[in-house]
């Protein structure tokens, strides 16, 4: 068993003027190389849970461990550069002024990685080849790719300095369906090749049972499941869990059928 | 009997096709779909066939309602359409509800404007509609403001509101893509009961294909502004004879049989 890389203790997190607790006592620990999923419906905590894996928001009580340092322990820069993070929609989440060249060299020039700028230009093109697009795209904007391809630059920058951790919020929800698989292909891949380690976020389980192991299900800010995915697909022991699954559309069964 | 027939029904923008020959009919208790990815044109047809278009789109063709041609009609006789002989739910009933104003009112301002209800018996009806799409409390829930309700709650709302004045046709857009997959299953059940019910003729719009295909028995495939494909739910799903739809069956199979391992499992022994 690989050691916790990111890790979550007593992790509660109160919003002023709310009364439900937002996080209520979760634990989650991300293994080296064990990608997690962590499942359930809106206002379940999933996001909040997320933020403070990747201490942009700070628990009410509870602490986030990195390589079993506290947060405020361990060196910013070194944690941003470990721990990246894509979001659902890439529509809001790329500066549409920027070139996508220099929106994937982003994180590079702030984390002061590369050498130079004819370095950063190298890396940059180095991931915008591993997440399918060419390196031609960098003098691109945003606005003129489809969905699916700015969830891509999205991708390639969160992966341009090399992090360990990607931690993706929704990252297919925004696509359509035919898209969304090539998405969950290509994080697949990025997880093989580049021994990356995935917390993704999610309400659909097909994607969480695709890249995940490992999930978590989430309701009313706690974890009321966890185990082994395929364990928790196929034998739920908590009902919210097999509600979930049974509220799943279908086609008709003999169609489901592999081919 | 055709309620609403539309037949070469393009829609352009500066010049460009948005929506390109659409042909089609829909008839009490008729279920029909429509399927297509972002972009395809469902929306916008949708939108066409109530006279809801915004500025600068053109159209061509013809939207008969009851055999009457309402292409490029007066705003005058559409509202006499909409609302009463065909209405629309949207995918986020945030919008399309006013914040500001309690939702039995809201339930209640078509009644009295069709069919001419003073205020306590459209309220009453409103409360009665509430009741009928199993909202907790009906006669407290009307005096909500749409904020204080869930989404599933407004888009219950929504269909009260579409439904209250009986119309004939009911055009649903994306009626559950905001939900959660638990209260989309609930809403889901509630339209199919509602809709066997009063014998509207529904026309559901959606991108996920599972979920048009569990309501409809008729579907409509639509890519790039033009139908590619019309049949039979049952044959579009398991004969698709464009390589569109098969695409769009095979990619929905694959979704749905990903979170599904027992399945998988199952089928390995």
């Amino acid at each position: 068993m690989n050691d916790p890389i990111l890790s979550g203790h007593q992790l509660t997190r109160r919003f002023p003027g709310r009364t439900h607790l937002a996080l209520d006592q979760v634990d989650v620990t991300v293994r080296a190389g064990t990608s997690l999923g962590i499942v359930g419906e809106s206002g379940a905590g999933k996001s909040t849970l997320l933020r403070q894996l990747l201490g942009v928001d700070r628990p009410t009580s509870g602490e986030v461990r990195f390589a079993g340092q506290p947060l405020d322990r361990v060196r910013q820069r070194e944690f941003r550069r470990q721990v990246q993070v894509v979001f659902q929609d890439p529509r809001s989440s790329l500066n549409p002024r920027m070139s996508v060249a220099s929106i994937v060299a982003e994180p590079l020039r702030s984390l002061h990685i590369g050498a130079n700028r004819a370095a950063r230009a190298e890396r940059v093109a180095e991931v915008l080849t591993s997440v399918g697009l060419r390196p031609e795209d960098g003098r691109r904007y945003p606005h003129e790719f489809s969905g699916g391809q700015r969830q891509r630059i999205a991708i390639a920058r969160a992966l341009a300095p090399a992090p360990r951790v990607l931690l993706a919020d929704e990252p297919v929800s925004a696509l359509d369906v035919s898209v969304r698989l090539q998405i969950i292909d290509l994080l697949k891949d990025l997880v093989d090749r580049l021994g990356l380690t995935l917390v993704l976020v999610s309400h659909d389980l097909a994607i969480v049972s695709q890249l995940c192991p490992e999930v978590l299900v989430m309701r009313h800010g706690r974890v009321v499941e966890r185990g082994p995915t395929v364990d928790v697909l196929t034998n739920p022991a908590h009902d919210y869990t097999r509600a979930l699954l049974a509220a799943i559309p279908q086609l008709p069964p003999d169609l489901m059928e592999e081919p | 009997m055709t309620i609403l027939e539309t037949s070469g029904l393009t829609v352009t923008l500066d010049g460009q096709p948005l929506v390109h020959d659409v042909s089609f009919g829909l008839a009490a208790h008729d279920r029909i779909g429509l399927i297509g990815e972002s972009g395809s044109g469902k929306s916008l047809t949708a939108l066409a066939l109530l006279g809801l278009l915004p500025p600068g789109m053109r159209t061509s063709g013809r939207i008969l309602i009851d055999g009457q041609d309402h292409l490029g009609a007066p705003d005058r006789q559409w509202q006499r359409v909409r609302g009463r002989t065909a209405s629309i739910v949207f995918q986020e009933p945030q919008t399309a509800l006013d914040p500001l104003m309690p939702v039995g009112r809201q339930i209640a301002g078509p009644l009295r404007l069709h069919q001419g209800l003073n205020r306590s018996d459209a309220e009453r009806r409103a409360i009665e509609w509430c009741d009928r799409v199993h909202l907790p409390d009906p006669a407290r829930l009307v005096r909500a403001l749409p904020h204080e309700l869930s989404g599933g709650q407004r888009q219950r709302v929504a269909l009260a509101m579409a439904l209250a004045c009986r119309p004939r046709i009911l055009i649903a857009d994306e009626p559950t893509t905001a939900l959660d997959v638990t209260v989309q299953a609930q809403i889901l059940a509630l339209l199919d009961e509602l809709i066997a019910e009063t014998g509207v003729g529904l026309l559901f719009i959606s991108h996920d294909l599972p979920v048009v295909a569990g309501l409809a028995r008729h579907l409509l495939v639509m890519r790039n502004g033009r139908l590619v494909e019309s049949g039979p739910v049952d044959d579009v799903l398991r004969r698709p004879r464009s390589g569109y739809a098969r695409q769009l069956v095979a990619s929905a199979a694959t979704v749905t049989r990903l979170a599904r391992p027992a399945a998988r499992e199952e089928k390995k022994q």
